[in-house]
C-alpha cells in the first residue's frame, strides 16, 4: 500500500496564556507527525499531557500557537475563517462524553441531520434518507428519530454522535476519547462499529485514549505522549512489542495481564508529573525516568530514527533497542 | 399508519412537558386565576353592560348594593366596571412591559455572552448602570417628561426591565457556549447565529421564562405604584392602581374598604398566580425531571 498522508503535523505548538503575566502552558510543544490515508493514528497519554489539546489544534477547533498542519497538503493555518469553514465538512470530530455532546433539545433526526443543514442544499427528501441510510449503518432504529438524547444509553447515544459524524461522508474524523465514557460492554460494540464504518466510507482517523487496550484494538501507528511532546511512534506492533522510550515501557507495564501464572514486572513511576507551568529543563521525563542520565538534564533528546517508522525521543534510544 | 405513528412520536416532548405542568398544583391553579381573570376583562364588559366612565348622580361613594355590585367611587361611578376595565389595562401593561424587555435584553445578553470581548463589557457594563439607578425616580422622570399615555408607561417599564434578562440569558450562555455539543457544532461550520438561535438560546430559555413572568407580575406592581402616586395612568382611565389611589386618604381606609379593598386583593392574587405559574412553567420544562 502506497502511505501518502493526509495529514501532517509539523511543529506544532500550542501555548496557553499563564495565571502570572508573561507565563505560558506549554500544552503541545514542537510535535511532528504524519497520519497516512486510511489508518487509525492513536495518540496515548496519561490525563492533561495535552493529547485532547493536540488533536483540537490539528482540526483548528483551538488556535495554534505556532506550526503548521498540512491537511491534504494545504496549510490548515493558512485559511481563512470562510474557507476553513467549508473545509469542515470533510473532518469531523466525535467527542469523548456523549451524555454532554448532544444538544438536549434537538431529537435524533435534527441533531443527526445538522451539519447537513449546514453545508448541503439537497432537497428535504433527499436529507431524510440520508438520516435514515446513516442510522441504519450505525445501528439505530427508524422509531429513534423523533427522541431527545436524554432517553438513550450511552452507547446509544454515541452511535448517535458517530452518525451525525458521518452524515457528510467526512475523510477524516478525530475521535477524543470516544469509548472511555462508556461501560466495558458497549465500548467493544462501539470499538468494532467504528472498524467497520472506516472498511466501508475509507476513512482516516486520529484516535485519542489513555486506554492502552482499546488503542491496540483499533490503531495501526500510536504515538506516545508525555508533558506536551510525542516521545515514541512506532506501527502497535513494535510499540507494543518492543517499547524503547521509558515511559512507553512503564505505561505498557501497567496493562493488566489476564493470567494469573504470568508474572510481568511493573515498572512503578515515582514522582508525579512536572507542573506543565514549569517543565523541567533537558528531557522532560528525567525527573522521573528510572534510566536518567546527567545528560538527560542537560539537553532535550531530539526524535531518533530508528527504522521503519519508529521513532522516539530518548538519548538512549539506539541501546535501548538491542 | 406510519405517519400516525410519527406524529405520535413526534409530539412526546411536548406531551411531557404539558404532564409535568398539570403536576404542578399551585400552577396549575395561578394558570386558572389567571385565564379566569383574562376571561372576565374581555367578556364582562359585554355581557353586563359595563361602563366605567358614566356618573351615576344618585350614588356619590356609595356602598355595594344590587345596582353597583361594590359600591361608586367619589364622582359616581361604579367601581365593578371600573376593576374590569382596569384589569385590561393592569394585564396589558404587565405582559406588554415584560415583553419589551424580553426583546431588548435577550439578544443583547446572547451576543454579550456568547461573543464576548468589547461587545461583552459594552452591554454588561451598561446593564450594571441600568441597574444601579433606582428604577423608580427614573420611571417618574420619563413619564413625567414623556407623558403619561399608558403606551409611554409600558414601554419605559419595559426597557428599563431588559438587564435583568440580558443578565439571566448571559450567564446561561456563558456555561452552555463550553458545551461538547456548541463545539461539535462549530467544528462542522455551523455559523454563528443557528447556534445562538439552535444551541445557546433552547438550552438557556428555561430562566428567561421564569424571569418574564416575575416580570410581568413587577411591571403589573410598578404600573400600580405609579397609578397610585398619580403618576401613571390618568383618569378617567381605569387601571388597578389609580383605584387604590382612593386608599390614600384616612378616611377611605378606614370608613368605606369597598373602594379599595377589591382592587387590592385582585393585585395580589394576579402576582401571585403568575409567580406560581413561573415556578410551574420552569419545572415542566426541564426535560431532566422525571414525571
Amino acid at each position: 500500500m502506497q502511505q501518502q498522508p493526509l495529514i501532517s503535523v509539523r511543529n506544532l505548538q500550542k501555548y496557553f496564556a499563564g495565571k502570572h503575566r508573561g507565563s505560558s502552558v506549554k500544552a503541545v510543544d514542537d510535535v511532528s507527525f504524519d497520519i497516512f490515508r486510511g489508518e487509525t493514528f492513536g495518540i496515548v497519554g496519561e490525563s492533561g499531557c495535552g493529547k485532547s489539546t493536540l488533536g483540537r489544534t490539528i482540526i483548528r477547533l483551538l488556535e495554534p500557537t505556532g506550526g503548521q498542519v498540512f491537511y491534504d497538503g494545504v496549510d490548515l493555518a493558512s485559511l481563512s475563517a470562510e474557507e476553513m469553514r467549508k473545509k469542515r465538512r470533510e473532518i469531523q470530530i466525535i467527542f469523548q462524553d456523549p451524555y454532554a455532546s448532544l444538544n438536549p433539545r434537538m431529537t435524533v433526526r435534527e441533531l443527526i441531520r445538522a451539519p447537513l443543514d449546514v453545508f448541503s442544499r439537497e432537497s428535504e427528501a433527499e436529507k431524510m434518507e440520508k438520516v435514515t441510510n446513516i442510522m441504519h449503518l450505525v445501528g439505530l432504529r427508524d422509531e429513534f428519530m423523533y427522541k431527545y438524547p436524554h432517553e438513550f444509553s450511552g452507547g446509544q447515544r454515541q452511535r448517535i454522535v458517530i452518525a451525525r459524524a458521518l452524515i457528510l461522508q467526512p475523510r477524516f474524523i478525530f475521535c477524543d476519547e470516544p469509548v472511555s465514557a462508556l461501560d466495558a460492554s458497549v465500548r467493544a460494540q462501539v470499538l468494532n462499529l467504528m472498524k467497520k464504518i472506516q472498511r466501508e466510507m475509507d476513512l482516516t482517523y486520529l484516535f485519542i485514549s489513555h486506554d492502552l487496550s482499546v488503542v491496540r484494538f483499533l490503531c495501526d501507528r500510536v504515538a506516545v505522549m508525555y508533558l506536551g511532546h510525542i516521545v515514541e511512534v512506532a506501527d502497535k506492533h513494535t510499540l507494543y512489542e518492543h517499547p524503547v522510550h521509558p515511559y512507553t515501557k512503564a505505561l505498557l507495564s501497567s496493562i493488566p495481564v489476564p493470567d494469573t501464572d504470568v508474572k510481568t514486572e511493573k515498572i512503578i513511576l515515582r514522582g508525579e508529573v512536572p507542573s506543565p507551568y514549569d517543565p523541567p529543563a533537558g528531557c522532560p521525563f528525567h525527573t522521573r525516568c528510572p534510566y536518567a542520565q546527567p545528560v538527560c538534564r542537560e539537553r532535550m533528546p531530539s526524535m531518533t530514527d530508528l527504522g521503519g517508522g519508529h521513532a522516539a525521543a530518548c538519548h538512549f534510544a539506539q541501546e535501548n533497542l538491542s | 399508519m406510519k405517519e400516525k405513528n410519527q406524529k405520535f412520536q413526534k409530539s412526546s416532548y411536548l406531551r411531557d412537558v404539558v404532564k409535568r405542568f398539570f403536576h404542578h398544583k399551585l400552577a396549575v391553579l395561578g394558570l386558572s386565576v389567571l385565564l379566569f381573570e383574562i376571561l372576565c376583562v374581555i367578556l364582562l364588559p359585554r355581557i353586563m353592560r359595563l361602563d366605567p366612565y358614566s356618573l351615576d348622580v344618585m350614588a356619590f361613594g356609595a356602598a355595594p348594593s344590587a345596582k353597583h355590585l361594590l359600591g361608586t367611587d367619589d364622582v359616581g361611578r361604579d367601581l365593578f366596571a371600573r376593576l374590569v376595565f382596569g384589569g385590561r389595562i393592569s394585564l396589558t401593561v404587565g405582559i406588554c412591559s415584560a415583553l419589551i424587555g424580553l426583546a431588548v435584553g435577550v439578544p443583547l445578553g446572547l451576543i454579550a455572552g456568547y461573543f464576548r470581548g468589547p461587545a461583552e463589557i459594552l452591554i454588561m457594563r451598561l446593564a450594571d448602570i441600568f441597574m444601579s439607578f433606582p428604577s423608580m425616580i427614573l420611571i417618574l422622570v420619563l413619564a413625567s417628561v414623556l407623558g403619561q399615555s399608558v403606551v409611554t408607561i409600558t414601554v419605559v417599564i419595559g426597557v428599563l426591565g431588559w438587564p435583568e434578562f440580558a443578565r439571566l440569558i448571559y450567564a446561561s450562555t456563558l456555561s452552555v457556549r463550553e458545551k461538547d455539543y456548541v463545539e461539535s457544532a462549530k467544528a462542522v461550520g455551523t455559523k454563528s447565529g443557528t447556534i445562538l438561535a439552535r444551541y445557546i438560546l433552547p438550552n438557556s430559555f428555561a430562566p428567561i421564562i421564569v424571569a418574564f413572568t416575575f416580570r410581568t407580575a413587577q411591571a403589573i406592581i410598578t404600573e400600580s405604584s405609579l397609578s397610585f402616586l398619580g403618576l401613571g395612568v390618568q383618569p378617567p382611565v381605569a387601571s388597578w392602581g389609580n383605584i387604590l389611589y382612593y386608599a390614600q386618604s384616612i378616611a377611605v381606609l378606614s370608613f368605606k374598604p369597598w373602594l379599595w379593598l377589591p382592587a387590592g386583593i385582585i393585585l395580589i392574587l394576579t402576582v401571585l398566580s403568575i409567580n406560581f405559574l413561573g415556578d410551574g412553567i420552569r419545572d415542566a420544562l426541564d426535560t431532566r425531571m422525571s414525571i
